[in-house]
């Protein structure tokens, strides 16, 4: 029901858009006095010349319309939108983007909409000059897929990738355009005049892939990860090579001599590594400046955003790789500067990097649409068949040499399948057609050139991109379990590469784990400590563990907050589209990397209502709510320590290795205690060395000293609370000190279920706690509720302090 | 010398079919076993323990450890050896060979079930089967002992949490005042399930001599 009314709603938003855009653009003309939906009050005659002032006829007009003024931010706008209003459009009804890629459904309605403008002779926008593609539209595209680049397969496969993207581009450029050329001698085709310049340039750009649809379909099946870095590495890379390629071959050349190629090569190697040293400065600089953030939270985002942007227009500016310079800049400081903002900047960049690239996308497959139908083309049949052809062939032909070459130097050899994911991976997109749109137009068949890019587009696009994903799950190419997110997958990763690197050194030979092992000790000795504020190396299994009990922390929140809202309010950037399309045991991977999300949305609103208002130019403070979490997670550590808690009841998989020797398993205990006061932990510190004395006989010392590690994929069904029953628990524990929670008091009536049925139970475990909740409270009838916490850690008659109520408003 | 040399070859041959390296490779492995051993028959723990590119791997102890170990020799011995020939010394070496592209899918599970008892002997140290709690928590303080200001402490909450998560993932209904006991190793292989070992477990040996192309940056 929901999903129908959602789904209407977005319709009649994109139908209105859609008049509005078409509207807007019919006030284009200004010429044309606007008949309608101009009202002036009162008219005005502006072209009747006066002989004097009439003052008294010009009347303050009360509302007027100034159209032009606003016309292009104003379509631009209405553009945006659209092809937004799409985007949603589509996952609203999600299967379909499962079995047809996303930028096949953009380039439709971008056809659609093509076809109505055509049909009432609109012009498209003038949005694709080379200019604003290439200053405003690419630069978010690439640095989406810098800052998003996985770093470690990464430098993994480094040789590899630069291998396809270098060699494979410039062995497709040059097949394909020396093939076409051969094509374009045969006088039937009636394309004689095209030059072998002007075919080297275009199968440059038609050698450009852009595998976003692939990409996608790959993480969902979840390919092998060297086949997957190998795919994006190369797209990345070869835009670079591509648009290298492009202005050398773009260059108005007499006649070709040695020296030119040479002149070329020599080019080709300035603008590469010319871009990707600015990159590297802009990166260091970018990490750099952000270790002294720390007091304006507020501009942090920004300093990312200008320092690429920064390397990209110095990069063009000197006529060097741009790309490149932006990838790397990304790449560089992704690492420090992720370690130097705080949280929410740190979700801030990755959002605002995520919009703008995908909406750059979006807009460039939209009116890829648009524009295929609203351009006149030139048809050569010959011509557009052969490049097809070629442009296949090539490209297949092309893996399987590179494999053959490469093959012997990797450490694990890409097989046929992996060879035929590449080669079939090979879409082109919104690279080539927006070079193509930018050829000069001194070119002859630049129409020609235009129709069979966007032909070959579409082909590549429509024909591969929907094939692939059954063709990829049909072969069976070799997958790997991305989704190991445990921390015991991460201490074994750790295990095998230092044993990987030990065993290296010790038969003498070395490969990227050497390297790995010399970067990070400069890294941790000299780079950390330039870039990085609080210069602290970690672990990255201490990260992940951290994370993990942040995440345990947070549903300990959740649970005990009560009234927990069923509706998913964590929306991630693309987890969230996916998660619904998986199983639920795979949610566990999108909660970790939600983490931060679910954080800055739940953590901090506690106290948010109580902190005073901020200016303008502040953030509101988080310092507090910070502090409540890390003091947070500092008790919830200490208390569960040995002996902490002897809780018998296990929510769900919630276990226990060992009790105590001697302790019965009727002592019901609440699982965790939640402080949020500082005396509060201090007083478990004193309370602290009597109960380990008396439990730390290690007669059978397992983990007791567990933390609550409960299933952590609850969390996707209880995610946060809302707004509003923060509010309310919040006035709750603010008006005070006796009153019990309604939540309790609610459990109050139930019925007390014997403690071992939902051991086994498998009803979430907020209900668990609930329960459990309750049965503390019917233990101890007498002892006054606590206002906030719901449970105490311990029991009061081992530990009078801790029955103190926990939430106290006047004690902060 | 040429005695030695014929028979070492003839020798050779023979370790070829059992370890599946290719003979470049074993000489070069050899190559680097006598200038470790100071050209001796056998290697001792001192040997190793003095490879100076060693001194900062955090599980050094473990690794060296595991050359000396029995039960990494393919045989169903237990014990470790005093010193290892280059016969066991090339046996540790194999686990970590790549598979080619002839390797068919049951030879690659097979491999990786070698490799993960490999894991398995690094943690179990004490050879009873099991990798109990001190023993996990030794290894992640190892693990954690060169990354500077972690203390013992969050080893150990991390060692605790990972062994949570080991029983939670295998015995999932677990009665309250059960104890688990340690992690055996089909629970072992049941945890690391998923884990990408391809690109973690091998090592590509050269077929060339490595002394000279130490600069030389491997692509791959």
């Amino acid at each position: 029901m929901d999903l129908i009314s959602a789904r209407r709603t977005g319709v009649l938003l994109l139908i209105f858009t859609f008049l509005s855009l078409l509207h807007g653009s019919r006030g284009e003309i200004p010429a044309k006095p606007a008949p309608s939906g101009v009202t002036i009050v009162p008219p005005i005659k502006p072209n009747v010349p006066h002989a004097y002032p009439e003052p008294s006829k010009v009347y303050l007009p009360v509302f007027t319309m100034d159209y032009p003024r606003i016309q292009i931010p104003f379509e631009i706008t209405l553009w945006i939108l659209l092809a937004s209003f799409a985007k949603i459009g589509f996952h609203v009804y999600h299967k379909i983007t499962i079995w047809v890629p996303e930028s096949c459904l953009l380039i439709s309605i971008g056809l659609i909409v093509g076809a109505i403008m055509h049909s009432v002779h609109e012009e498209p926008p003038a949005v694709l000059s080379s200019e604003v593609f290439f200053l405003y539209m690419l630069p978010p595209i690439v640095l989406d897929s810098g800052y998003f680049m996985p770093t470690r397969p990464f430098f993994e496969n480094i040789g590899t990738v630069l291998w396809f993207a270098i060699v494979g581009t410039l062995w497709n450029s040059i097949g394909i355009g020396m093939s076409l050329f051969a094509i374009c001698q045969i006088e039937a085709f009636g394309v004689q005049d095209i030059s072998l310049q002007e075919n080297l340039l275009f199968a440059t750009i038609i050698s450009a892939v852009d595998p976003v649809a692939v990409l996608s379909v790959f993480e969902d099946v979840s390919v092998n990860e060297q086949l997957y870095i190998v795919v994006f590495g190369e797209c990345l890379f070869n835009d670079a090579v591509t648009v290298v390629l492009y202005n050398i071959f773009n260059f108005e050349m007499g006649e070709v001599v040695p020296t030119d190629v040479f002149l070329g090569v020599a080019k080709f190697f300035v603008v590469g590594l010319g871009g990707m040293g600015f990159g590297v400065l802009f990166g260091f600089v970018a990490a750099f400046t952000t270790r002294f953030t720390s007091k304006v939270r507020e501009i942090e985002p920004l300093f990312i955003f200008m320092y690429s942007y920064l390397a990209y227009l110095v990069a063009e500016l000197f006529t060097i790789s741009s790309i490149m310079a932006i990838v790397t800049c990304a790449l560089t400081m992704k690492y420090y500067v992720e370690e130097n903002v705080s949280q929410r900047s740190c979700t801030t960049i990755r959002h605002v990097i995520k919009m703008l690239g995908s909406i750059s996308e979006t807009l460039i497959f939209f009116f890829l649409g648009v524009v295929t139908v609203t351009t006149e083309h030139e048809w050569n049949w010959g011509y557009i068949m052969f490049t097809l052809l070629f442009a296949f062939v090539w490209r297949g032909l092309g893996v399987l040499v590179l494999t053959q070459i490469i093959n012997p130097f990797r450490t694990i050899p890409f097989n046929l399948k992996d060879q035929f994911g590449l080669a079939y991976g090979g879409l082109r997109g919104a690279i080539s057609f927006a070079l193509a749109f930018t050829l000069p137009n001194e070119i002859g068949r630049k129409q020609l050139f235009i129709t069979a890019t966007i032909v070959i587009i579409l082909f590549t696009v429509f024909l591969q991109g929907i094939s692939i994903r059954p063709l990829i799950e049909f072969v069976n190419v070799r997958r790997t379990n991305r989704d190991v997110d445990t921390i015991n997958s991460e201490v074994h990763c750790r295990l095998m590469e230092h044993t990987i690197a030990g065993i290296e050194d010790l038969c003498g030979q070395w490969s990227h784990f050497y390297w790995k092992d010399k970067f990070m000790k400069f890294n941790n000795r000299i780079l950390r400590r330039i870039m990085i504020r609080d210069n602290r190396a970690e672990s990255s299994i201490v990260a992940l563990y951290k994370k993990l009990e942040l995440q345990n922390a947070m549903e300990i929140l959740d649970t005990v907050a009560g009234d927990i809202s069923a509706a998913p309010s964590i929306v991630s950037l693309y987890e969230e589209k996916k998660s619904s399309a998986r199983p639920r045991k795979k949610f566990l991977t999108a909660d970790l990397k939600n983490m931060h999300d679910i954080l800055s949305k739940n953590m901090y609103k506690i106290r948010q209502r109580t902190v005073a208002f901020t200016g303008k130019h502040a953030l509101p403070n988080e310092s507090h709510s910070r502090e409540i979490l890390i003091r947070r997670h500092a008790s919830i550590r200490r208390s569960i320590r040995p002996g902490s808690f002897q809780s018998s009841v296990v929510p769900k998989s919630h276990k226990y290795f060992s009790l105590p020797a001697g302790k019965s398993l009727d002592s019901k205990f609440p699982p965790v205690r939640l402080s949020n006061t500082d005396d509060q932990e201090t007083m478990s510190e004193v309370a602290y060395p009597s109960r380990r004395s008396r439990f730390n006989q290690p007669s059978r010392s397992s983990s007791r000293a567990m933390m609550p590690l409960r299933r952590l994929d609850t969390l996707q069904e209880a995610p946060s609370v809302s707004v509003l029953d923060e509010s309310t628990v919040e006035d709750r524990g603010r008006t005070g000190g006796g009153k019990p929670r309604t939540n309790s008091s609610s459990s109050d009536s139930r019925v007390p279920a014997p403690r071992r049925t939902f051991i086994d139970n498998d009803s979430s475990s907020a209900d668990n706690l609930r329960n459990v909740h309750h049965e503390a409270e019917e233990e101890q009838p007498t002892s006054p509720p606590p206002a906030w916490a719901a449970e105490s850690r311990d029991n009061a008659s081992r530990n009078p302090l801790l029955r103190r109520p926990q939430w106290n408003p006047k004690g902060k | 010398m040429g005695a030695s040399q014929t028979r070492s070859v003839h020798k050779y041959q023979d370790l070829v079919d059992r370890t599946g390296f290719s003979l470049e490779q074993i000489k070069n492995l050899h190559k680097r076993f006598q200038h470790l051993s100071g050209n001796e028959e056998t290697i001792s723990k001192e040997n190793l323990d003095r490879i100076p590119a060693l001194a900062n791997n955090p599980i050094k102890k473990q690794i060296v450890y595991a050359f000396f170990d029995k039960r990494n020799q393919h045989q169903d011995e237990v014990g470790s050896f005093e010193e290892i020939g280059f016969e066991q010394f090339l046996m540790v070496m194999s686990h970590f060979r790549p598979p080619t592209l002839k390797t068919t899918e049951e030879e690659k599970e097979a491999l990786r079930k070698e490799k993960l008892r490999f894991l398995f002997n690094m943690h179990d140290t004490d050879n009873d089967g099991t990798i109990t709690l001190e023993e996990y928590r030794k290894v992640v303080e190892e693990l954690l002992s060169k990354s500077g200001a972690m203390g013992l402490e969050a080893a150990k909450a991390i060692a605790d949490a990972a062994m949570l998560e080991v029983a939670s993932t295998n015995v999932p209904h677990m009665a309250p005042d059960d104890f688990y006991e340690g992690i055996t190793f089909e629970h072992f292989e049941q945890i690391l399930k998923g884990l990408e070992m391809e690109s973690r477990m091998h090592i590509r040996f050269l077929d060339v001599d490595t002394t000279t192309m130490r600069c030389g940056k491997s692509t791959s």
